[in-house]
């Protein structure tokens, strides 16, 4: 059974735009528009604007294509209700250069908040993911414990599951994204070739 | 029809590197063909939308993925569809098995919406038939690659 303490977004983040150096990161939804407080790496594809649970496949895409670097996928946990079979999918290609960290604020925030079943229902993402296979399993809902344990979390065997317990952030939510075309074109030219 | 060493063999001479699949029971023949082929990842999915998803971001990084799923599978992953194919604007391929075609007269409504939805979605596509039809697929493959365009090979299925 999940807590219902949670720690501010922002800082959650921060922690992990403090800890990335080269990785690719995949944003989505909610880290779409808060990321891009924290990061403008060339390597940011923001996965917009109505990814309905697939980023986490972006970004495993990204992982097998390039399993030479690390790849970190943002999902929410509206969009992770939307898509749970990408655990089993991600654990199935073996790849281990991918971390998936969900934000889990249990209300869908885009649509002004209401409350997710999963919510409701109290799921455990960190349980699901162990038990579909990921090899690193973390849980998170104090900031300070994650400020602690990120580092080892995100240096462990992958793939990787993390779940943070976060607050949602209010209602000031879009955020034109950046056009997609030109994204992509940085973040290729970022990537370099095969 | 097709048999798994016959697709693999084309796939392979198209510089494919992934298939990003989930299977029906026509398709799935192909499986260990797949499987084994030295030139070829097979990644398995649990439900469509994601193959569109993984497909792109193994296009964004430079590979070349092929799409491979029943129609009922292409109705059911629109939405990965329209994102990746035109909200991102990548040149993704896909074979889909259209189930029942040729069962002349058959019920099936998966016959009879895959064609009208294949051309709502604007995408190139060709029917594969039999062996026969593997040069032509090819030849239209690498033209939808070779213009930067998504395209679509329909395979002919009984039951699927």
């Amino acid at each position: 059974m999940t807590t219902q303490r949670r720690m501010p977004l922002l800082p959650a983040l921060k922690v992990l735009a403090d800890w990335r150096s080269e990785q690719i990161v995949v944003t989505t939804m909610g880290s779409a528009r808060e990321w891009p407080k924290l990061s403008q790496h060339p390597l940011d594809f923001h996965y917009l604007p109505s990814a309905m649970g697939h980023a986490p496949m972006i970004g495993l895409g990204l992982a097998l294509a390039r399993p030479e670097r690390e790849v970190l996928a943002f999902n929410g946990d509206g969009c992770m209700l939307m898509g749970l079979g990408c655990l089993a999918t991600i654990v199935a290609s073996g790849a281990e250069n991918l971390t998936l960290v969900v934000l889990d604020n249990g209300i869908y925030e885009v649509t002004g908040g209401q409350t997710t079943a999963g919510a409701v229902a109290q799921v455990d993402f960190a349980g699901m993911a162990r038990a579909a296979g990921f090899a690193t399993v973390a849980d998170f809902d104090d900031l300070p414990r994650w400020q602690a344990a990120a580092a080892e979390t995100l240096g462990s065997p992958g793939p990787r599951f993390v779940r943070l317990a976060v607050e949602p952030v209010g209602a000031d939510y879009f955020l034109p994204p950046p056009a997609m075309h030109e994204q992509i074109a940085r973040f290729r030219a970022a990537l370099g070739p095969c | 029809m097709l048999t798994g060493p016959q697709i693999a063999a084309a796939i392979a001479e198209l510089d494919v590197t992934h298939v990003v699949w989930l299977p029906d029971s026509t398709l799935g023949a192909w499986e260990a063909a797949l499987g084994q082929s030295p030139d070829l990842t097979l990644v398995r999915v649990c439900r469509e939308g994601e193959a569109w998803a993984i497909a792109a971001g193994l296009h964004l990084g430079g590979r070349s993925p092929l799409v491979v799923m029943q129609c009922t599978g292409l109705f059911e992953s629109g939405d990965a569809l329209r994102n990746v194919m035109f909200d991102m604007r990548l040149p993704l391929y896909a074979i889909i098995g259209y189930r029942s075609y040729l069962l002349e007269n058959s019920p099936d409504t998966a016959r009879r919406f895959t064609e009208p939805l294949v051309k709502a979605w604007g995408l190139d596509y060709m029917l594969i038939e039999s062996a026969a039809d593997l040069p032509v697929w090819a030849e239209h493959y690498r033209a939808c690659q070779g213009a930067g365009r998504p395209g679509a090979a329909l395979l002919a299925e009984g039951r699927g």
